[in-house]
């Protein structure tokens, strides 16, 4: 074969490693299952060999009957294409799976993740530590055995909710009468809490380690959770010398909903409002997301007219949220809500748009599996019109204007926090953090969804990988939006909205199924595996700034404390879909 | 009428001075100037924080009704405005951001999650309602509420204000108000007030489990 045909073909892993690799022939599945000890082997020629350099999610899944826990890993090229999927089966007593660190490092976060919500260790992990729940949390909640304290049943509907035609609260059934408990025979006060002792010591540890000889002063500094700068309940600790920062390690979970427990307790279409609440000031593309998502499983295809309005509905959630996050940059510059008050002005006029077609501001719950849950009426069209082809396009210059060559803004900005294409794609980083970084990588454009091929747009992309090319490359997607919308608005057909009769409960076959768009802060996925039951077995979000703020600790080494601030708020992260 | 209003009467006021003099109660102008500048804390938890922040901005605007400045600091706010869900890692620093704020203090409870657990309750690390841990003035439903009803419930929280009266107010009486003890993060979450009430429950189930593993033994 040659060299462009292994980059570009898709591997058939069985052939190349017949001893190591054997395809998923499960009813409904795709991919190859790896064995577990080959498994660096295999990601190593993938990535090397054919062309595989983006890891885009880790997750794992408990199959409980068959006594196993699985690793599932995505990865796709930079240069396009579709997804590629591989796994590795381990034992659920002991699961162990060396770490993909080593050569993926975006996998870092991911990786912590897949511990601490279902207890795989992974073997060669620099850090493996809680993420979302916290130091001392009794068991791995993902786990199929492992029961909330306000369990009732294993899949909704729940029978318990109403007995004997009385309402009962889920406090009724708890001893506490609240949202607790506790291992048996815990005694409170013999416990020592851990009090981030750990997180600290790791701090110190990296310290230790690349500077045995120093003995400098290093101080610990906490910027969050309750920080301005923070949006939202984020946290990071810095380990300073003077104003330079030596490490930084993020910590999150401080809104851990436990959206994917409830989802897999949840029927399938009970998700769609969860999903809302992800990344909450994009709701319509999470819906879109996970409509995808499960469309692919039950092999579903939206009316014309419903494509186009979920393609409306995307780009308009795009806007909205790259002039948030425009304006809320400028705040952490030190401009202190002048600029988003300017973004807020233009998401109010949207976000009305929005109420008037789904009749909610920002929790949507719009789309349905092959449909919209209604149709968008000739006003709203007449008014995202005018919006569109008026408006929007002046606002945006007028921003352009104010901000773009602002001497406060370009000194703050250039060649701070800089990310190399290398490693953003190390570091997996999508969407505009990725792109600023020079890597034009776009799922719109990679693996085109619903209808995206039909429009003519560019895919934004910087040299620099600085804050101020990922500032310019939001500004400049608002502009391909606008461009989409007056295509997609100009050939909107009329039609059905809908497939199929709209249903409480839909037949989702067995199998799984990976949907992804392109989200406005980078590549959205959601991976379920459905066993035909009304509820998911798994369902996993592949979100987008959870995994781009891998790369915040590398951009923050070495820079000054300020710059932290800057180079968070160009990354753009909403909390609900960082900790879920 | 109120009572208030009809015990000021008796004071006649000369009619040149009408303009320039007026008369009223000391609660009554107390109430009138704090509850026109309640300074909210800058503190977003989850989906509801937008809501706020467009509450804040041009269109609705709440500095009309004196809460332009949203201060990031506790020691400077006088409300509390838990916008979104409330989760057992973040509830020690809710406590502690409220035990640290300044008497008089109002908490307003806004949208479902922070009511009472929201579409999230039954999640393993939700706190079924911020009020389990700190008093709660207003509660806001919705989810997340609108901006307007935001609005509204500050005006009711304007409302409340107005009834107190400094003589029976809590921040001027002699003992120190106390502060809420923080929970503990353990193997869940640990309120430091039920500790008892832990320890007993936990003992029960340890008994039940040992006779459980006795029968089975048999
Ligand atoms: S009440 Fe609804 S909108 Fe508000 S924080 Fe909870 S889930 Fe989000």
């Amino acid at each position: 074969m040659s060299d462009l045909q292994t980059q570009t073909l898709v591997p058939q892993l069985d052939t190349i490693f017949p001893d190591w690799v054997r395809p998923d022939d499960r009813a409904g599945y795709q991919g190859y299952i790896v064995e577990t000890e080959h498994l660096l082997a295999v990601a190593k020629a993938l990535r090397d060999t054919y062309g595989y350099d983006l890891l885009s999610s880790v997750t794992g899944v408990d199959y409980l009957p068959e006594g196993k826990l699985e690793v599932v890993y995505h990865v796709f090229r930079t240069t396009g294409g579709p997804i590629f999927v591989y796994k590795v089966q381990v034992p659920r007593d002991n699961p162990v799976v060396p770490s993909l660190v080593p050569l993926y490092p975006g996998a870092e976060l991911q990786e912590r993740e897949a511990y601490d919500l279902l207890g795989i260790r992974f073997e060669g992990h620099p850090d493996l530590r809680r993420i979302l729940t916290w130091e001392g949390f009794a068991g791995h909640p993902l786990r199929k055995d492992w029961h909330e304290p306000y369990f009732e049943e294993e899949a909704k509907p729940y029978k318990s909710r109403w007995p004997e035609g009385q309402v009962r609260r889920a406090e009724d059934l708890n001893p506490f009468a609240d949202n607790v408990d506790y291992p048996a025979g815990f005694d409170p006060e013999s416990l020592v809490p851990d009090a981030d002792d750990t997180l600290y010591k790791t701090l110190f540890r990296v310290q230790q380690a690349q500077h045995p000889e120093i003995k400098t002063d290093a101080i610990v500094v906490n910027l969050g959770p309750q920080h301005p700068s923070t949006h939202g309940v984020f946290r990071m600790v810095a380990l300073l010398e003077g104003e330079k920062i030596l490490d930084l390690k993020p910590v999150m979970g401080y809104l851990h909903r436990n959206h994917e427990k409830i989802a897999e307790r949840n029927t399938f279409l009970q998700n769609m409002p969860f999903t809302d609440r992800l990344d909450y000031i994009a709701s319509m593309s999470n819906n879109f997301a996970y409509a995808l998502a499960v469309e692919k499983l039950m092999g579903v295809q939206p009316p014309e007219r419903a494509e186009y309005i979920r393609v409306i509905m995307a780009e308009l959630t795009r806007i909205v949220s790259h002039f948030i996050a425009v304006g809320f940059l400028l705040n952490d510059l030190g401009a202190f809500f002048t600029p988003s008050l300017y973004g807020i002005k233009e998401r109010e006029l949207i976000v009305d748009i929005f109420e008037m077609v789904s009749g909610s501001r920002m929790m949507c719950n719009y789309f349905r599996f092959g449909g919209l849950a209604r149709d968008m009426s000739p006003e709203a069209v007449q008014k995202t019109k005018e919006l569109v082809n008026d408006r929007l396009p002046r606002k945006i210059d007028e921003f352009d204007r104010y901000l773009t060559e602002n001497e406060i803004v370009r000194q703050r900005c250039e060649g701070v926090g800089v990310l190399t294409p290398e490693d953003a794609i190390a570091l997996s980083a999508t969407g505009p953090v990725l792109r600023a970084s020079g890597v034009p990588y776009d799922v719109r454009r990679a693996e085109p969804y619903s209808i995206y091929d039909r429009f003519e747009f560019d895919v934004a992309y910087g040299l620099h990988g600085d804050i101020y090319d990922r500032y310019l490359v939001r500004m400049e997607e608002m502009r391909q939006s606008v461009r989409i919308l007056k295509q997609a608005l100009r050939d909107l057909p009329e039609g059905p909205i809908m497939t199929g009769k709209p249903a409480y409960q839909v037949r989702v076959p067995a199998g799984e199924s990976y949907g992804r768009v392109e989200g406005p802060k980078g590549e959205l996925g959601f991976y379920l595996v459905s066993n035909g039951k009304p509820n998911p077995w798994r369902y996993h979000v592949r979100a987008p700034t959870f995994i781009n703020l891998t790369s915040l600790a590398p951009m923050s080494r070495g820079g000054k404390v300020a710059d932290v601030v800057a180079i968070l708020g160009s990354i753009d992260i909403v909390l609900g879909e960082v900790d879920r | 009428m109120s009572e208030q209003e009809r015990r000021t009467e008796p004071y006649e006021i000369p009619e040149e001075m009408k303009s320039q003099v007026a008369v009223t109660t000391l609660d009554k102008i107390y109430n009138w100037g704090r509850s026109n500048s309640v300074w909210p804390m800058m503190f977003g938890l989850a989906c509801c924080a937008i809501e706020m922040i467009a509450t804040a901005a041009s269109r609705y605007d709440f500095s009309r009704f004196g809460m332009e400045v949203m201060r990031p600091s506790p020691r400077q706010a006088d409300v509390m405005i838990v916008s979104g869900t409330v989760t057992k890692k973040m509830i020690p620093t809710i406590v502690r951001l409220y035990n640290q704020m300044p008497e008089p203090k109002y908490v307003i409870a806004m949208g479902a999650c922070a009511c009472g657990g929201g579409p999230f309750k039954e999640g393993y690390t939700v706190v079924s309602g911020v009020d389990r841990f700190i008093p709660v003035d207003v509660y806001i439903v919705g989810c997340p509420p609108t901006p307007q009803s935001l609005l509204n419930g500050l005006i009711t929280l304007q409302k409340k204000m107005e009834q107190e009266s400094i003589a029976t107010s809590r921040w001027y009486s002699k003992a120190p108000s106390q502060p809420i003890p923080i929970p503990v993060l353990g193997p869940d979450l640990m309120d430091p007030r039920k500790f008892d009430l832990i320890r007993q429950q936990s003992a029960a189930k340890k008994a039940a489990q040992t006779a459980d593993g006795e029968v089975e033994n048999e």
